[in-house]
């Protein structure tokens, strides 16, 4: 039998735009549907808009590695992750959705004594924040995940990693869906084919949108669009220090279960999980250049192909069934943008690159807080998008080289 | 069902033995699994994979849902469809449910790449194919042509490189072609060991025909899932290409005349017809068999293998039941887009055909035959049979997804068919929906009223069939993952068994351990050989990068945070060299060999990133300055010989210098000729605050120089040494290892080298220093912590907290620590770290948070050892 | 897999180039005169179209000489090629 849970019978209205709300968002990706839904279950604000210019959750929603942790390094960082895994830790009861997050731990390996050195500082900077991180000898990475090649004669030998045993994976789509249900349950409009092509400003306050299906007035507008962030932001007239890359990811076709936890590494260049049905969902490297096409270029997944099977011998005869890219916007810090804009009434929440999937409740959490108050929350308050100014930036590229 | 006694292109003098679900079988060369099945009569393959229900052999190619193998061999392979499965003698397979098994065995084969160009590619050797290379040639340009079958059915195209057993899996931007040729599977046990098994082909085409015909669809009713319910076309294939009928009494149930064809070689072949039921109101084909127009199966019988169908009419209630043992379909036919989709060519909805078909083509690309709807047949859409209950209406038998479960999702308020897919799961099998896409998009405009044009398709993706991660990994694995890199001296490294470290892609001995001993003990006694001896380490990794021109010096006074224009020639200088945001990037020392001519040394992990950085500058910036820069790293050889006898050693080495503190001061060097004959330029540069000569030579004579030290340091005991004797020296002395000390948020003073950043020019990142939070004075600041109780050595990433906190998270950090070691010199473990704050908390204590226990530490001044540099000179 | 006219060698599979970002950001002459949005504005904020873009890339394992490119972000079309201190092409 199909060892998945059911879906619900009925998820959504797919209702006309009305003329005006209190609040639009705009993307109805995850973190759009979470601020929605937030701003409706905890700010009791339900005359809300998700306009999305496709289909609801299409855009990196549906194409991510569906990879949760919150082991970041900094604390700002390690702070609204956490609380993102909290969040995840009871949405599934919250929203009524079995959406299969599965707490397998992630394993992020070292294969350098630098890599060991950045390791350790994480998880001790983890623990001191309250994330659940522990470093691990290799003897302990082959009792968590027995198909990783710990040969001491690999190019790169594994030489320890950090492991978050609360950290795992869901099912990106229903998540999404989980999420929209109860947005739509509380009254939200989710208005799918509704592309945002400019801004109704009064001054230098917003009021409105247009779109291609007419003018919508809003009291409030929150900008979710992940990679398309730029384009809208020039739209209402302000800049954003944000690169928009293509990033692919692929998947296998179904394979009895090998892997029970999920591994990255950043030195081989792996990232991968085996979802719940059986196939190995593996993420690939961002392409160097600037890309809206939602495709990259074939030698990048060569070269994780190569790195997966270095890594994991038992791969080698594992098929890629499907690639596929999406687009990630990149801050100069890798660290995302939260907060109010120079646009009054107008607020952003954006430049999450590889890390927006995991953070979809505490994005959306936090981002409601700020449009339902006009002020960040302490979550999102450093994420603001003054620190390029200041120089207070939250670094989470790591180690800038390596070196001696 | 039956082998025909004559016909096909298999060879039937030559017998090879398989087994397949543990029945030993036989076939002949030509042949699929899934042929040499269906001729013992076998269609049923294992169940399917939810709902358990019984499957069988449906396709004759790449579209197969059901009919999946895991193949034994050296390493199993899963999930291959036994219809492109080549049968070879010794084949041993199981069938699945839609899953494979991933074998633990290494996999011994190889696999390659080639990359190629051609002025024309062909995807597809069909008759439009060999025709399109035909032309293409007869024009004198270069042309390939790829064809996943193992023959190209008709006659080769002339001055043609053509390639078979070869899918052509992704189309790439202008006109990257990928293509895997399988080599060596087919031929079994007799496969030649020194033959790649499977070769990805890298093709860059000035101009792509994409030639890839189309694929049939099955139709959508109740029981449509039964072993026995085939293809039409394939029901054809196995006929004329194997001599196999798939069985003995056959239905036929179509919307097109294609099916037609396959009646009439059904019959040619004596294969009885027992009726043909045809969706169309009127048919216009001449068969002698009878035709139910305006009709449609409505439901199989039978329970493992079909029996008979019951068929009614359309507009009517009347049913009539056929007994057959092989139902033939055809709901229609789509042409293979992959290719051209895969490159954002755009798709219209057909009416008449009932596909999509290309809507011109991409730039520099032509789309020919079935691939472009020519010679498809008319079609009258049938999306699904109309019934009570849609629970046995299949639409992608592999994920046993069923028009009912469509609804479900389209009622679920789904309106697009990326939704409908996710929901259900529908197309995201091995076969990716090449047989259930567009019957999904048809069942799901069904339900919602809308063409089937408007919904459109799901994205085509590469690759077009599955491809073995090991494929394209080509032969990136192993020693061969990442290329070594290694220094001249490195087989006396090896020879005198030192562990290594990974440093980028070099390999940089690491200490040198001898009999018995761990690293602590070997690295005790490099450092102390270092500071009471002579010692010496190969530092060849280290970045080198000439700098030439009249603006040398002018260009590295903009580049580095400290001034290099007016360093006199003969000089040397360290120097530190930032990023705009004003965080460090690199650090190296620097040589000026004469006015215009600089020798810029970089980390080791950093020196391509450095060139780049330089590069840029000048190329892009300031291309009005006259400088040249040149890797030089693999042509030198540095040696580092360290310690109160280093001047005994080099004297040795180099007798026609003067070697004295006076004559050869600190940061300077000298070009000589060692006694060897061996030219060299020696530095007086120290990363250990000992007198220290580096030995620089040209790298072909690395190992001979590094032997010439070594037996010039036997009377004085001369100990090689790596890099982590080299990382304590240099942190008992405060020197920073950028990256390790360093982490891309870490200005100059954090460093704690305010001195090398000059206030009276400018240079890149100055203007970052002066924003609010750069200029913080309690930012992290690298300073020493002295664990208080003089024993314990910090693990590095140790994070430092104030003494006074409550360890309630979030705990509050102040910083952590960047490097730690046991310090034979101090005769204590000491470590450096980055502190809030740090440089104005000399002398406070903090803890250290080590496990679950605090320890105390003094913070002290950044520089340990011989703080008044008094060693230096010897 | 881009195809890239270097203007000095020729097209080149993009794995032969680095890619630098947008184009025509000139250095602050006088970075001392610039406030820190200024100055935040030159470091960290680049174009980032949805279409046309012209931006630079290295012949990294070639000439390794800069140049700028014009190209689509959306087809991945290199619209045209030129020079370092060269006008963007209409």
């Amino acid at each position: 039998m199909n060892p998945l849970p059911e879906h619900p019978d009925f998820l959504w209205r797919n209702p006309e735009p009305r003329s005006s709300y209190d609040v639009i968002i705009i993307g109805a990706g995850g973190h759009g549907l979470a601020t929605a839904y937030y701003l409706a279950s905890k700010h009791g604000i339900t005359n809300v808009a998700v306009l999305e210019k496709g289909w609801l959750a299409g855009g990196n929603m549906a194409r991510n590695t569906t990879i949760i942790r919150s082991n970041y390094l900094w604390d700002e960082s390690a702070a609204i992750y956490e609380h993102a895994l909290k969040l995840w830790e009871g949405l599934p009861e919250e929203l009524g959705y079995d959406f299969l997050f599965s707490q397998r731990g992630v394993l992020n390996l070292a294969h350098t004594l630098q890599d060991v050195r950045e390791g350790v500082r994480r998880v001790n900077a983890n623990r001191l924040n309250g994330v659940d991180a522990e470093w691990v000898e290799p003897s302990e990475i082959a009792e968590i995940c027995p198909i990783i090649n710990l040969s001491p004669k690999t190019r790169y030998p594994v030489l320890g990693g950090t492991f978050q045993p609360r950290a795992g994976i869901a099912k990106h789509d229903h998540v999404a869906w989980a999420l929209a249900r109860r947005a739509d349950e509380l009254g939200v409009d989710l208005i799918q084919n509704c592309e945002v092509t400019g801004f109704v400003k009064d001054g230098n306050r917003v009021v409105g949108v247009e779109t291609n299906r007419g003018r919508i007035l809003a009291g409030r507008v929150g900008l979710a669009a992940a990679g398309h962030s730029s384009v809208l932001a020039e739209k209402a007239g302000f800049r954003l220090p944000v690169q928009s890359h293509p990033l692919q990811a692929l998947v296998s076709e179904l394979n009895e279960q090998v892997h029970p936890t999920v591994v990255m590494s950043n030195h081989v260049h792996v990232y991968v999980s085996q979802a719940h049905k059986g196939e190995l969902v593996m993420g690939a490297g961002v392409d160097s250049y600037n890309g809206y096409g939602q495709r990259g270029s074939f030698h990048v997944i060569e070269h994780q192909m190569a790195a997966a099977v270095e890594l994991f011998p038992i791969f080698a005869r594992a098929h890629v069934l499907r690639t596929w890219g999406g687009i990630v916007d990149v801050t100069p810090d890798a660290s995302p943008i939260i907060g109010t804009t120079p646009v009054e009434n107008l607020f952003v929440n954006c430049g999450w690159g590889t890390g927006g999937f995991k953070a979809t409740p505490s994005a959306g959490w936090a981002f409601a807080h700020t449009i339902a108050t006009g002020e960040p929350h302490p979550l999102n308050a450093p994420f603001s998008l003054d620190r390029f100014t200041t120089g207070a930036l939250i670094d989470e590229h790591g180690a800038a080289a390596v070196a001696h | 069902m039956s082998r025909l006694p004559a016909g096909g292109r298999i060879d039937r003098g030559e017998v090879l033995r398989f087994t397949v679900d543990g029945r030993e079988l036989t076939g002949h060369p030509g042949d699929t699994v899934a042929s040499a099945m269906l001729a013992h009569g076998i269609i049923e393959v294992a169940p399917s994979i939810y709902r358990e229900r019984p499957r069988g052999i449906m396709a004759a190619g790449v579209e197969e849902p059901n009919a999946l193998l895991q193949v034994a061999g050296p390493c199993s392979e899963g999930m291959l469809p036994a219809t492109t499965v080549e049968l070879y003698d010794g084949l041993v397979a199981s069938t699945l449910s839609g899953k494979g098994r991933l074998d633990p065995t290494p996999d011994p084969a190889v696999y390659d790449k080639k990359f190629v160009h051609t002025d024309v590619l062909v995807v597809g050797g069909g008759p439009a194919g060999r025709k399109a290379a035909a032309e293409a040639s007869a024009t004198g340009v270069r042309v390939m042509l790829v064809d996943d079958q193992p023959e190209l059915d008709g006659e080769l195209p002339p001055d043609t490189v053509v390639l078979t057993r070869t899918t052509a899996i992704g189309s790439y931007d202008d006109n990257y072609v990928l293509a895997l040729e399988r080599r060596t599977d087919h031929l079994g046990a007799a496969a030649p060991a020194n033959v790649s098994r499977q070769r990805l082909w890298h093709i860059r085409a000035a101009r792509v025909v994409l030639a890839t015909g189309a694929h049939e669809r099955p139709l959508v009713f109740a029981g449509n899932d039964k072993p026995g319910v085939m293809l039409a076309g394939a029901v054809r294939t196995y006929l004329n290409r194997y001599g196999v009928a798939a069985g003995s009494r056959v239905v036929v149930f179509t919307n097109n005349d294609s099916a037609y064809d396959t009646v009439r070689d059904l019959l040619d072949a004596g294969i009885e017809v027992a009726a043909v039921v045809d969706a169309r109101p009127e048919v216009s084909v001449d068969v002698d068999v009878r035709i139910l127009t305006g009709s449609a199966v409505i439901n199989t019988e039978g329970e493992d293998r079909i029996t008979g169908v019951l068929v009614r009419s359309l507009d009517g209630d009347a049913v009539e039941s056929f007994e057959c043992d092989l139902l033939a379909v055809s709901g229609g036919w789509s042409p293979v887009v992959h290719l051209h989709s895969q490159r954002q060519g755009k798709l219209r909805w057909d009416d008449s055909l009932a596909a999509f078909v290309p809507h011109g083509p991409v730039r520099n690309q032509e789309i020919v035959g079935a691939a472009n709807g020519e010679g498809l047949w008319a079609t009258r859409a049938l999306w699904l049979v109309p019934s009570d209950s849609y629970d046995t209406h299949f639409v992608d038998l592999q994920r046993d997804v069923t028009v009912a479960d469509v609804w479900r999702s389209t009622g679920a308020g789904m309106l697009n068919v990326e939704h409908v897919k996710r929901y259900t799961s529908l197309g995201t099998a091995n076969d990716q929906g090449k047989t259930s896409g567009v019957n999904a998009i048809g069942v799901i405009a069904h339900a919602l009223g809308g063409s089937v044009g408007e919904i459109g398709t799901t994205t085509y993706r590469a690759p077009y069939t599955p491809v073995a991660f090991a494929a394209l990994a080509g032969r990136e694995r192993g020693d061969l993952f990442d290329p070594e890199r290694t220094t001249s001296i490195h087989p006396w490294h090896v020879e005198h068994g030192a562990l290594f470290e990974d440093v980028g892609q070099w390999k940089r001995p690491w200490y040198f351990p001898r009999d018995g001993e761990d690293i602590d003990a070997a690295v005790a006694r490099e450092c102390r050989a270092a500071r009471n001896g002579v010692a010496f380490m190969d530092a060849s990794t280290l970045g080198k990068i000439e700098i030439w021109g009249a603006d040398a010096g002018e260009f590295l006074n903009r580049i580095y945070t400290n001034a290099f224009k007016k360093l006199k020639p003969g000089h040397a200088r360290y120097g530190v060299m930032c990023k705009p945001d004003g965080m460090i990037f690199d650090d190296g020392v620097t040589l000026r060999l004469d006015d215009n001519r600089f020798f810029l040394t970089t980390t080791t992990g950093g020196a391509a990133n450095v060139l780049d950085w330089l590069e840029e500058w000048l190329q892009t910036e300031w291309p009005s300055l006259d400088v040249h820069c040149t890797s030089v790293t693999e042509q030198w050889a540095t040696i580092a010989v360290v310690g109160p006898r280093s001047r005994d050693v080099v004297s040795v080495l180099a007798p026609d210098l003067d070697l004295s503190a006076e004559a050869f001061p600190f940061m300077t060097f000298r070009e000589t000729v060692l006694a060897s004959g061996v030219p060299a330029r020696i530095c007086r540069i120290s990363f250990s605050g000992e007198l220290a000569y580096e030995i620089n030579v040209s790298s072909w004579y690395g190992l001979s120089v590094w032997e010439q030290v070594y037996e010039a340091g036997m009377p004085y005991d001369i100990t090689p040494y790596g890099t982590e004797t080299m990382h304590v020296l240099r942190a008992e002395k405060g020197y920073v290892i950028v990256g390790q000390d360093t982490d891309g948020t870490v200005t100059p003073h954090d460093a704690g080298m305010a001195w090398a950043v000059s206030k009276q020019k400018d240079f890149v990142g100055n203007r970052s220093f002066s924003r609010s939070d750069t200029a913080r004075t309690d930012r992290k600041q690298l300073i020493s912590l002295l664990p208080t109780d003089g024993t314990t050595k910090l693990p590095e990433g140790t994070q430092i907290i104030a003494g006074d906190v409550a360890l309630t998270p979030p705990v509050p950090m102040l910083g952590h620590v960047t490097s730690s070691y046991h310090s034979e010199a101090l005769g204590r473990p000491f470590a450096l770290a980055l502190v809030a704050g740090g440089q104005s908390r000399i002398g406070e204590t903090l803890m250290a948070h080590v496990g679950s226990e605090l320890v105390p530490v003094q913070v002290a001044d950044l520089v340990l050892y011989d703080p008044e540099g008094s060693r230096r000179d010897g | 897999m881009l195809l890239i006219s270097c203007p000095w060698c020729g097209p080149r599979d993009e794995t032969e180039f680095r890619y630098g970002g947008q184009a025509h950001v000139a250095y602050p002459e006088t970075p001392a005169e610039l406030d820190d949005q200024q100055w935040a504005e030159y470091v960290f904020y680049r174009e980032n179209p949805k279409g046309p873009f012209a931006e630079r890339w290295m012949h990294a394992i070639g000439c390794r000489r800069w140049f700028n490119v014009l190209r689509d972000t959306v087809s991945y079309e290199v619209l045209a090629v030129y020079r370092n201190g060269e006008e963007v092409p209409r």
